[in-house]
């Protein structure tokens, strides 16, 4: 017995159940999975670009015969969606489980969509497992399903999965590597997605769903498990293991299959009990299914299709809904506590961001900014304030060119990321090229997937397998696309980076501005702490709206405004010398 | 035997996480069944780090009951005081006497909670409560970045387990050329607690 996160374990199940290959982009709360299958020797793994390359690299894996394994974040699933779709009409030979980690409460994401959802819509099985255990062995059974049903497989969890640590006991690798891969046997009829071959496959696809349905009132990942017969709950996933707790004399039918639902599992728990209770997070996907047959229930009334639907949420609204003694609801403790303040996430001491969002909020209050996914978020935040749209992956580019042909009379500017940039910044980038538009991007360039845990990209030079990869220059790749007015500049050059946007957002055409310097925790490390020379400190403010958690007030005022003066912990000081820059006294210094 | 529910906070950077683990698989070395959740979000950028962990006879879910903590372990006292509603009054409190101080006290926004108000929060909330200098402990080790292991230390001396079985399974989780400090740092705070038990 060993006890791996939800993560951990699926990684160990692409393991055990002889995964070849597996491809993924990073994103909370999925990116532990590909970085613990890069341990394993016998799986190939990679960082793709971006999730519908993963995909489409997993598919052509499974073509050839090979076991495959796809691992996202949530969101994922819909830069996925357009190649999962074709391959659920082409079959797949080699298994494929694709795994998709949602995140009900939002925890780090820009939605709280229920991916379950992809199930139905592109028609494909989806299991959804309630611990590690079950998580390493769900991967062993989506592959089986897989290729038994000769679709992929869409393998569910959520963060408290994911991110969750429970026992599991561990088994032997069944693959045989050492087999060689045989040419790829050739089937334009079934691989050919063109719509007269294509729509051939649409009936069989519905007739295996039904089959499906079938096949799950016996599958033995779903189970009754009887207890009293007063009340009975449907429910899957992390919300099982909950219920369970809370229910505990409560008959279960505990669901390990999404989708299709089985039909006369459901029927029987319905006609064994007083009443029904679904509880489900996010949407009332079982709900509207089970009230589609003909079966009252309950869910949605009783529990919300938003947020985590944690143990105090259930047990709270069971018992306002009736379906739990009040004394059963543990009371809030009412303390005479202070008042707590929050504590956003805020860049990093020695973070590169920060002087283009120093020179965004600040210097350049006037100029719109359309954001995206990142580190480079934070600069939405206090005391910068400066970003003014985020909503995905590569957005910021098209929204940018969107405010050009509208033609908002402000200046405005897109920023993304490296990652990003590889991701999904490309098309947009030759769109403004090709569309004539004055969009000007910035690219900040801190030579790593930053956010989601410092995660390889083309633009580094060595990928997920530790090998030495071609460093795909930003700057060549930009002229490429047809941009002429390309601008780099050195992230840790305050002045510098004001006065290149100030150029860049000047030329009348489409420009880009790399802002270069690598991510403290992938750059060379700390260089000497800095200090505030207290007596030449005016207390200005300026070193504070650098938002540096290293900088912080010092109980010394100056004597005229009341202000307070600066002062620098040592400790989380890493040298960047920012401060020194904006500083309008001269009194930042290094340490003696 | 009943569930014991522990929650684990404080500041992304402080080593929470590995506190987090050691407990963990010393509720599993011990021969309970454990289930133990992470909160990871965007801890690494400063925010603040939740984790629940729990070991008994059989755990269905991960995450500790609303107000049934029976042990808060916190790495800082803001963020000790955030979960302190969720102990209950039979509950234990181990709070490390180290303040840090999120971006909206620093920038004036906000006050940090008072050191006095703090402490009568504190008493109201629970029947037992230790206020650990581990910083200081740590420091005093040579090491800052043993905070976590000096914490678990002290939380050891609460618990009915061998300290053979957490020093092993401590030896286990760090690299080999930190073990002894990190051996010295466990036993450092379980005898501060063992005098103070």
């Amino acid at each position: 017995m060993k006890l791996l996160s939800g993560n951990e374990a699926i990684a160990r199940g692409a393991y055990e159940y002889g995964v070849q290959v597996a491809t993924g982009y990073p994103g909370t709360p999925s990116s532990e999975i590909m970085e613990n299958v890069a341990r394993y020797d016998e799986i190939y793994a990679e960082w793709s670009t971006n999730e519908k390359v993963a995909m489409d690299t997993a598919i052509g894996a499974c073509y050839a015969g090979k076991r495959a394994m796809v691992a996202m974040k949530s969101v994922g699933m819909n830069v996925a969606a357009d190649s999962f779709f074709y391959a659920v009409y082409t079959g797949v030979r080699g298994g494929l489980v694709i795994v998709a980690a949602d995140d009900p409460g939002m925890f780090s994401s820009q939605n709280e969509q229920d991916n379950r959802q992809y199930g139905r819509f592109a028609k494909m099985p989806v299991l959804e497992p309630s611990d590690s255990q079950e998580s390493k062995d769900f991967v062993g059974a989506a592959l089986e399903l897989s290729e038994q049903w000769d679709t992929p497989v869409l393998l569910r969890t959520v963060m408290r999965i994911s991110h969750s640590a429970s026992p599991v006991e561990l088994g032997e690798r069944t693959a045989d590597d050492a087999a060689p891969t045989p040419p790829l046997k050739r089937d334009p009829h079934r691989l050919v997605c063109t719509c007269v071959w294509a729509k051939h496959q649409h009936p069989l696809i519905e007739e295996r769903l039904k089959k499906l349905a079938e096949f799950a009132n016996s599958y033995p990942l779903n189970r009754l498990e009887w207890g009293e017969r007063k009340l009975g709950i449907v429910a899957a996933g992390a919300v099982y293991n909950y219920a369970r707790e809370i229910f505990p004399q409560a008959s279960f039918l505990k669901l390990g299959m999404s989708y299709p639902l089985p039909p006369a599992l459901i029927r029987e728990l319905a006609e064994g009990v007083e009443q029904l209770l679904v509880i489900e997070e996010l949407d009332p996907f079982f709900e509207e299914q089970i009230k589609a047959m003909g079966i009252a229930c309950r869910g949605k009334d009783v529990f919300p299709a938003y947020g985590e639907l944690t143990p105090a949420v259930i047990e709270k609204l069971a018992a306002e809904a009736g379906l739990l003694p009040p004394e059963a609801v543990s009371e809030e403790r009412q303390l005479p506590l202070p008042e707590l303040p929050g504590r956003s996430p805020i860049f990093c001491p020695g973070c590169p961001h920060r002087s283009t969002f120093y020179a965004l909020g600040n210097k350049m209050k006037d100029v719109i900014v359309a954001g995206g996914i990142g580190c480079y978020n934070l600069g939405a935040l206090p005391p910068f304030d400066a970003t003014d749209t985020m909503g995905a992956m590569g957005a910021s580019i098209g929204v940018a060119h969107g405010f050009d042909v509208a033609g908002i009379p402000d200046r405005f500017t897109a920023v993304i990321g490296d990652s990003s940039f590889f991701h999904a910044g490309i098309p947009p980038l030759l769109n403004i090229v090709h569309n004539g538009s004055n969009a000007n991007v910035v690219i900040l360039d801190n030579q790593t997937t930053a956010m989601t845990g410092h995660q390889d990209h083309p633009g580094i030079g060595e990928n997920l397998r530790g090998e030495r990869a071609p460093k795909v220059e930003i700057e060549a790749l930009v002229r490429a696309c047809g941009v002429s007015d390309v601008h780099k500049v050195n992230a840790f050059d305050v002045k510098a980076v004001q006065q290149t946007f100030e150029k860049a957002l000047a030329f009348d055409g489409p420009s880009v501005v790399i802002v270069e310097g690598p991510c403290f925790f992938v750059g060379p490390g700390a260089s000497g702490a800095y200090e505030v020379d207290t007596d030449a400190c005016i207390a200005c403010g300026a070193c504070f709206r650098l938002g540096c958690p290293a900088i912080v007030r010092s109980d010394e005022v100056n004597a005229k405004t009341g202000k307070p003066k600066a002062k620098i912990d040592p400790v989380l000081c890493v040298g960047c010398d920012m401060c020194a820059q904006v500083c309008t006294s001269d009194a930042i210094h290094p340490l003696e | 035997m009943e569930t014991v529910n522990f929650m684990i906070t404080g500041v992304g950077g402080q080593g929470t996480i590995l506190a987090s683990d050691i407990l963990a698989a010393v509720g599993l070395a011990a021969g309970y069944d454990v289930k133990k959740s992470d909160i990871l979000g965007l801890a690494v950028r400063g925010g603040a780090v939740l984790g629940h962990i729990r070991w008994g006879e059989q755990v269905h879910s991960p995450i500790v009951p609303e107000g049934r903590v029976d042990y808060l372990l916190a790495f800082e006292i803001l963020e000790g005081l955030r979960r302190l509603d969720q102990v209950h009054v039979g509950g234990t409190v181990l709070i490390n006497q180290q303040e840090i101080h999120p971006a909206s006290v620093t920038s004036g926004l906000a006050a940090y909670p008072d050191r006095d108000a703090a402490n009568e929060a504190l008493n109201v909330a629970v029947e037992r409560v230790y206020h650990i200098p581990g910083l200081g402990m740590a420091q005093n080790l040579g090491n800052a970045r043993v905070l976590n292991v000096v914490l678990i230390g002290a939380l050891s001396g609460l618990l009915p387990v061998e300290p053979t079985v957490w020093e092993s399974v401590l030896g286990e989780r760090v690299p080999a050329r930190y073990k002894e400090l990190n051996i010295r740092a466990f036993r450092s705070g379980r005898e501060w607690i063992e005098e103070r038990r």
